[in-house]
């Protein structure tokens, strides 16, 4: 079947899939969490460490309860998705892969203005940094481009390269729109009420529109902060409980919880300046565990099959 | 002879690295030739994002054989010297050489080394610069970073060419492996590119569309984006760093203008232009009156076949959507006024010992309001500098700050003006923050002095009362920045602050030490300040003191030491100074504490150096004009009569000049014992073996460094 990535939304991502896929990457699904970003997906964090090959794409939705505009802004959205590719060890040639990946969904090099500005990543919740570009496509920040040195505050042995595509605004590009609900999401060639299968436009404000004005206003307005701060501290205890058990990978999607339900409480403004910090470095401190728990765990077996990555 | 020619391919280099990365390779290159004893000509270095390339001009085929001779132990020496001479010398005893020196036959070893060829040597230099190579940050990569040992460098280093002539010098660095093939632009050409030789390689690289010069990039990104600008009637606003960094950003930049919606331009254009080059790197440009054109400029790294109409469009796009946040915050930020604003103030923590940001204004209102009504300092209306001291930090809780933190103040005094606030007012909001460098303008107007002043005052009181003060390079809250502040305010506007009543006005109470502390700290930094103007620091160290106490004013600390510097530096002063430590030799040397003990012992090691005290000033002028009327026992000699006579006058001449805080005239006072005293030196036998001549002599001596003391503290002046 052909694919239209250049009028649909959902082609975009599948023949980013068939791209990937046919570099050797594991198609995955989404994590079944609420998270800020794609590298919270364990097939990022804790895929990140210790020496084993990891080649990987997925589609990670994410949420970001701040960044709500009730649907009123036509490039801001506090639900989106990412499109990561994971490549470990890092290729030599991933930046001439990612511009292939580029030109699959319509992004002709010649045309447009592509550009590797630098943008170092630091996420001091998960104990982790990384160098690397966002990449400009004339003028617009299309991917964060990273080279992860450190997760969880160890090194990486070996270094990965993760990248993270931002597809509303991809898409908005490349199907030259200026507002995200006016994205076509599946190729649709007729708004038409008559119009029917694949025929029938499907834009993204049909599928999120409402999403995001209820979410906004839950997000903002209505989600119970009792509940936020109960919620908060459960998952800090059963992040607890389950590293006391040995079961990392558990522990680890308690802090990925916390982290949430963190970015809950700040949209609903009941986290002063001196708190924030605070806040910050509990959850730090649960992802780290995490991290530090998993490399526990896995080393002496990583150890054994990689002898050099010990050294 | 041959060119050599260096490059070192790797990812995209961060634009702003570039320049410190060409000074780097130079550096680490010459340091190498140094090492391999190869004379350094002419050396070329260049960057563009994918690579660096440094060219050496007629480097030698290889380096001169060099001998050298070894002097050993002589003939007839114990076995176990020689052979110790020739382990050290490496060489075998056979191969020694006997010759006479002064008469002994001494073994000689001669050491040929011979000359190596500048490839091989250069195949090892190449590895050693680019391990040694230091980067702002680097990173790791690939298979090989398995290993935390592996290759660091700022992107993945992806290749490297290296040409003696048109040879290649063959070298390897983690994998990588050296050669005469490189890449040329990452889309308008593809494949390999073959350098020859050092001669070549910018030409070849140019057929690849690669522009490897970074300065020729500048030059055409610098005209170029003039050209659009006047092809469309329009002035580039010109702005070096930004050509500077979108060189660094291109391997064949196309200048490219766009234009936006004229709409965008009801916002402040200072938000147009930091959004469009903080964000975009896009140039700005005027129109015939100087004001903000509805226009940008892009640099392309590409030639599009469509001559960059998708391009401009695209980066219209972002452009677009980036004004039309700040139009938003602009009208969202208007629904509220200043006032409404800075409630939000109380939920901002200034520091967690400081209290909040609504705190802080709040010092700072009460100080600009006393700056202006108690203490003159500037003139103006006291009620004005209030209001804008209240409000000068509201706009911090704007969206526009909040989106552009660069834009504090400014936009405070837009908001100001928009809600139709007194000019006063809104001009103060907006250049509180000022003097920020040392090129920055210092505010004049009286209102906005007040706030600035007071803004600094409460930054450095604040900080030193919880006893944080900067630490070597660490200064997190900016107080050295504050104190050349507060120096540049004062020295520009003539004030005359007391600093022990700025703390009193600002604490409501007196903080024991505060003032001090606060004083001490300014001195240092007005003496870094005055430092290129020639004034030293034990010239402000001489200076610091006031009636006995440190000096309070630091305006009066800065006038006398400039006063001091003028005076020092020509004859009289330079004399007058010698004199003075001569006096003050002799009376440490006799222990000296005055012949009726009118001066008491104070436990300083300088029994004078309270006679500024007003109190003790009173007792001592009484004692020595009671003594002065004395008659004395002996007739004073000729010279010591004419110092006498020169006391007589200069003293209380020195004396008004000070009262008037006319330095220049104390010190012109002084002058006048410049003769005198050296005369008296000349003639005058101080350690005479009458004891009431030896008393009265030195008691002249102590006279005359006490009257040196009243002007300036000359103890404290070295060399």
């Amino acid at each position: 079947m052909d694919r239209n990535p250049q009028n649909s939304f959902q082609d975009m991502i599948l023949a980013l899939h068939d791209f990937w896929s046919a570099q050797g990457c594991l198609i995955l699904q989404p994590y079944d969490m609420r998270m800020g970003a794609g590298t919270f997906h364990t097939a990022t964090t804790l895929r990140a460490l210790g020496p084993e090959p990891w080649n990987a794409a997925f589609v990670q939705p994410c949420r970001r309860p701040t960044d709500g505009r009730y649907g009123e802004n036509p490039n801001r959205l506090q639900h989106y998705y990412q499109y990561q590719v994971i490549l470990k060890p890092s290729p030599p040639d991933i930046q001439d892969l990612y511009l292939k990946s580029l030109e699959v969904i319509g992004i002709d090099p010649l045309k447009h203005d592509i550009r590797f500005v630098e943008d170092d990543w630091e996420s001091p919740t998960l104990g982790a940094w990384g160098l690397g570009w966002e990449v400009w496509c004339d003028g617009m920040e299309v991917t964060q481009f990273t080279y992860f040195q450190q997760m969880g505050g160890f090194d990486c042995k070996p270094v990965a390269g993760e990248l993270t595509y931002g597809l509303e605004r991809l898409a908005m590009y490349i199907q030259g729109v200026d507002n995200v609900y006016d994205l076509n999401f599946n190729g649709g060639t007729s708004s038409s009420n008559e119009a029917v299968g694949r025929e029938r436009l499907v834009s993204y404000g049909d599928v999120f529109l409402e999403n995001e004005k209820q979410m906004s206003k839950w997000n903002f307005e209505v989600a119970e902060t009792g509940a936020l701060f109960d919620l908060f501290n459960k998952a800090e205890a059963e992040c607890r409980n389950a590293l006391a058990n040995e079961v990392p990978i558990a522990a680890y999607e308690q802090a990925v919880e916390a982290s949430h339900i963190f970015n809950l409480l700040q949209a609903r403004g009941v986290i002063s300046v001196q708190e924030r910090a605070s806040y910050m470095g509990r959850v730090r401190d649960l992802a780290r565990g995490s991290c530090e728990a998993h490399m526990a765990k896995e080393a002496p077996v990583w150890a054994e099959k990689y002898p050099e990555w010990s050294k | 002879m041959s060119d050599f020619l260096l490059e070192l391919r790797s990812e995209e280099i961060p634009a702003r690295m570039q320049a410190g990365a060409r000074a780097e390779l130079e550096k680490l290159f010459r340091r190498e030739l140094d090492a391999a004893g190869i004379s350094a000509g002419e050396i070329t270095v260049w960057s563009t994002p994918r690579r660096l390339a440094l060219i050496a001009r007629r480097l030698p085929e290889a380096t001169e054989a060099v001998s050298e001779e070894l002097k050993g132990p002589p003939v007839g020496a114990p076995d176990q010297a020689l052979e110790g001479f020739c382990r050290k010398a490496g060489v075998e005893k056979a191969d020694l050489e006997i010759r006479e020196v002064k008469g002994r036959e001494t073994y000689f070893a001669i050491k040929n080394v011979p000359g190596r060829a500048t490839k091989d040597l250069l195949a090892e230099a190449i590895p050693a610069i680019v391990r040694d190579f230091s980067w702002p940050k680097s990173m790791r990569w690939g298979a090989a970073s398995i290993s935390t040992e592996s290759l660091r460098w700022v992107r993945p280093l992806s290749g490297i060419v290296a040409l003696l002539g048109d040879d290649v010098v063959d070298c390897e660095v983690h994998g990588v492996t050296s050669g005469a093939v490189t890449l040329g632009h990452r889309f308008h050409h593809s494949g390999d590119i073959t350098i020859g030789n050092a001669e070549d390689y910018a030409m070849k690289l140019r057929a690849g569309h690669v522009i490897v010069d970074h300065e020729e990039r500048q030059d055409l990104i610098r005209s170029g984006a003039a050209k659009v600008a006047s092809e469309a009637a329009l002035k580039l606003v010109e702005d070096e760093g930004l050509v500077v960094e979108n060189a660094g950003l291109t391997e064949w930049p196309i200048p490219l203008l766009g234009r936006f919606e004229e709409d965008f331009l009801e916002v402040p254009p200072e938000t147009i232009q930091l959004t469009a080059r903080v964000n975009q790197k896009y140039f700005v440009c005027e129109d015939d009156k100087g004001e903000l054109a509805n226009a940008f400029i892009c640099t392309a790294n590409i030639e599009a076949e469509d001559g960059g109409a998708r391009v401009v469009d695209g980066n219209r796009k972002v452009l677009a959507a980036r004004l039309s946040d700040a139009r938003f915050f602009w009208d969202v930020d208007r629904k509220k006024t200043l006032a409404q604003h800075a409630k939000g103030l109380e939920r901002i923590t200034f520091h967690e010992k400081l209290g909040t940001v609504a705190d802080k204004v709040d010092r700072v209102a009460k100080l600009a309001d006393w700056l202006v009504f108690d203490a003159k300092a500037p003139n103006g209306d006291h009620k004005l500098a209030r209001q804008a001291a209240e409000l000068s930090k509201a706009d911090l809780v704007t969206e526009m700050v909040g989106e552009f933190p660069e834009l504090q103040g400014l936009m405070g005094g837009y908001y100001a003006k928009a809600e139709g606030l007194p000019l006063e007012v809104s001009e103060a909001i907006r250049d509180h923050y000022k003097p920020v460098g040392a090129s920055d303008e210092v505010p004049t107007a009286p209102t906005t002095v007040a706030v600035s002043l007071a803004d600094k005052l409460d930054n450095l009181l604040s900080f030193f009362r919880i006893g944080i003060l900067p630490t070597g390079s660490k200064d997190p809250f900016a107080l050295r920045r504050a104190a050349l502040g507060y120096l540049r305010l004062v020295q520009a506007n003539g004030l005359k602050l007391e600093l022990d009543q700025v703390v009193h006005a600002w604490a409501s109470q007196r903080v024991a030490g505060l003032p001090e502390k606060l004083g001490e700290f300014l001195l240092d930094r007005l003496a870094v300040q005055l430092r290129d103007e020639g004034v030293r620091h034990d010239y402000i160290q001489a200076s610091r003191s006031w009636q006995g106490r440190p000096d309070m004013r630091v305006d009066r600390v800065e006038s006398r030491a400039r006063a001091l510097t003028a005076f020092l530096g020509a004859e009289d002063g330079a004399n007058l100074l010698a004199g003075y430590k001569r006096a003050a030799n002799i009376l440490k040397k006799e222990d000296w504490h005055g012949s009726e003990g009118e001066i008491a012992r104070t436990g300083e090691e300088d029994p004078l150096a309270l006679v500024d005290d007003p109190d003790m000033k009173a007792v001592i002028q009484a004692k020595m004009n009671e003594r002065h009327a004395k008659e004395l026992s002996y007739t004073p000699e000729p010279a010591e009569k004419a110092l006498m006579d020169a006391l007589e006058s200069s003293e209380p001449a020195a004396t008004r000049a000070i009262d008037a805080e006319d330095f220049s005239g104390a010190m012109a006072a002084l002058a006048s014992l410049r003769a005198p005293i050296d005369r008296f030196f000349d003639e005058v036998t101080v350690n005479a073996d009458e004891e009431n001549k030896r008393a009265h002599r030195l008691d002249l001596l102590a006279r005359f460094r006490a009257a040196v003391h009243q002007v300036a503290d000359f103890s404290r002046i070295e060399g």
